[in-house]
């Protein structure tokens, strides 16, 4: 910046014009073509593998598209479809919503006892909070696959359950229509919930001790510490996530897929399963779009109910 | 829980955590032991495995872990999983790095308007843009190509690790930059041979983290790469568990050889991974 300046004066008027403009000039290129310089190969590849196909998505969505070949419009016909006549689109998406409620509440509460009985002692809570947050780690396939091996009705747990002679235990917990999707449920979350847990963790070593002292002056017990001390001293983290888990479990896929593919019958299909289906088994890329769309829709339900409670003034 | 007195001398202090000590040991229980089954059955024979599934080995048999590789056809998949984590991460680091560097210091014109964009990208369900982005990516030729989804993982993978690059980057004083700058440095040699370096700590935090998602990813992994050959190690994993489903030996040192790795190197890096996934969380 400051060398066209310093040379001014031993210019003549003419050279000075000239060096002013094409500083000028400079200044453009240096100011606001060259930060999006470093900026545009990443934007192009994110714009080429996300956002083009995701408007394309868009449109697609309102054709009877195979995936190969041509497109034929055919208006709003794949969304009455979804509405009207797609049992499987409507059983998909109360999964989904069994899935959100399982995972607003199993995982944060495990999570919220982890975290609030590691958070006072000194003495291996480094140990603990590694140790349960290595589930988080692995890749799902083997998460699937072990626990599967583990509720085998023959010989795992549960066939152990059952020859110790505990009654109701000699059932294949993944082969059932009642039973697979909250087994399901349970597995994915043996693998999350430590990552919650480490998140809460870390907002509760934020706490001031002071607060605490102040709680115990005052004659709470540890519940009443937990629910006006840690609760809410917690809640950005606590509350940032809810919203997370409310988004995540209308996306939620690899457990399902690996473990059952959404059977038996269609118990544990949801609407990840259903996109999946439809485009690369029944090649219905059009209608497949269409769910997608209305996948996204949902999330951008959660997100508003989110930004509408926060501009009326909740703490959020 | 107990209720806590506040006259407490040391010895029932320690005394008033022992219900904490024991919620916890169950936890553990419940978090590593399905692991500890894993590594005990990775080295029983098939007969031992039929009688006692469960339980620690009487005898130790290390002939699972060659056949596993063997038949699991890892030579193969460890290189095509390698590929894909080191050129993702490469190029993430770099052309991530470059993002977030342009955003952090070169006061990006419109700059708001790109991190709503990559906050609004990183928010897009999978299954929006997966199905015309498979079909798109067959018509280039990128199905069944490591390449191909390395574009993909990298795009995917961009948003956090610029979020988290940027955010590292804003916190170094500018007086280093502004020195080079004053020496007749280009912004590139400015990026290249000042920020870098200084920030080193965020590219070792991303490249882990992104590493480990590249490493485990399924979905997209799944559906790009259907030919045997390009398998990587989780989808060979799969494929490999529903063709061997009742060789309990054979998938569990499979698992174990698939996992040793990453613990090893995720109990190294336990404070880059834990900052850096937790942020990752925290940003969305």
């Amino acid at each position: 910046m400051g060398k066209p300046m310093t040379m001014e004066k031993s210019m003549s008027t003419e050279r000075l014009h000239d060096a002013r403009a094409s500083w000028r000039k400079g200044a453009f290129f240096r100011k606001k073509v060259l930060p999006w310089l470093f900026v545009a190969p990443i934007l192009l590849i994110n714009i080429t593998v996300v956002l083009g196909p995701a408007l394309s998505a868009g449109y697609y969505s309102l054709t009877d598209w195979s995936g190969i070949g041509a497109a034929n419009f055919i208006g709003l016909d794949n969304f009455r479809r979804i509405l009207l006549e797609d049992s499987s689109y409507k059983s998909a998406f109360v999964n989904n919503l069994i899935w959100l409620g399982l995972f607003l509440t199993v995982p944060i509460a495990m999570a919220l006892v982890g975290a609030s009985v590691i958070s006072p002692i000194r003495r291996g809570a480094l140990f603990f909070r590694l140790a349960l947050f290595v589930p988080y780690v692995l890749p799902s396939v083997i998460v699937a696959n072990l626990w599967r091996t583990l509720l085998d009705p023959d010989r795992g747990i549960m066939g152990w359950l059952t020859d110790q002679g505990v009654p109701g235990t000699d059932i294949a917990l993944l082969g059932r229509q009642n039973t697979v999707l909250p087994t399901i449920a349970f597995i994915d979350n043996w693998h999350w919930w430590g990552f919650l847990m480490v998140l809460f963790l870390a907002g509760m070593q934020n706490i001031s001790r002071d607060l605490y002292e102040a709680a115990r002056l005052d004659g709470a017990n540890r519940w009443e510490e937990f629910r006006d001390v840690t609760i809410p001293g917690i809640r950005p983290v606590l509350v940032f996530m809810v919203l997370m888990t409310a988004i995540w479990s209308f996306l939620t896929f690899d457990y399902i897929w690996i473990l059952t593919q959404g059977g038996p019958a269609g118990a544990s299909e949801v609407l990840s399963v259903l996109v999946y289906k439809n485009a690369f088994q029944a090649f219905q890329a059009g209608y497949a779009s269409a769910i997608g769309l209305t996948m996204s829709f949902f999330v951008g339900i959660i997100i508003s109910i989110f930004i509408v409670l926060r501009r009326r003034g909740w703490e959020i | 829980m107990m209720r806590a007195s506040s006259t407490k001398s040391k010895g029932t202090r320690e005394l008033s955590l022992i219900p904490n000590y024991t919620i916890l040991s169950l936890f553990l229980l419940f978090a590593i032991g399905p692991l500890l089954v894993l590594l005990f059955n990775s080295l029983k024979n098939r007969a031992e495995l039929g009688n006692n599934p469960l339980g620690i080995p009487t005898s130790i048999t290390w002939d699972n872990y060659p056949r596993a590789w063997d038949v699991g056809n890892f030579s193969t998949t460890t290189l095509n999983s390698a590929i894909l984590v080191a050129g993702t991460v490469a190029a993430v680091l770099l052309l991530g790095g470059m993002a977030a560097y342009s955003l952090a210091k070169l006061d990006l014109p419109g700059g708001n308007g790109l991190m709503l964009y990559l906050l609004v990208a990183s928010s897009l369900p999978i299954h929006l843009f997966l199905v015309p982005l498979f079909f798109f990516w067959r018509q280039l030729g990128l199905v069944n190509n490591l390449f191909g989804l390395i574009l993909i993982y990298i795009a995917v993978n961009a948003p956090l690790a610029i979020f988290l690059l940027r955010s590292y980057m804003v916190q170094l004083p500018r007086d280093f930059e502004d020195a080079a700058r004053v020496d007749g440095a280009s912004e590139w040699q400015v990026f290249t041979k000042v920020v870098v370096p200084l920030s080193w700590p965020g590219f070792l935090t991303v490249g882990l983290v992104v590493s480990l998602a590249v490493w485990n990813e399924f979905l997209l992994a799944t559906v790009f790469l259907t030919d045997q050959s390009k398998f990587t190690v989780v989808t060979s994993y799969y494929n490999f568990t529903t063709q061997f489903s009742r060789d309990w030996t054979l998938t569990s040192a499979a698992a174990v050889m698939m996992i040793a790795p990453i613990l090893v190197i995720f109990l190294i890096f336990q404070r880059q991974f834990i900052e850096g996934m937790t942020q990752g969380g925290m940003k969305g």
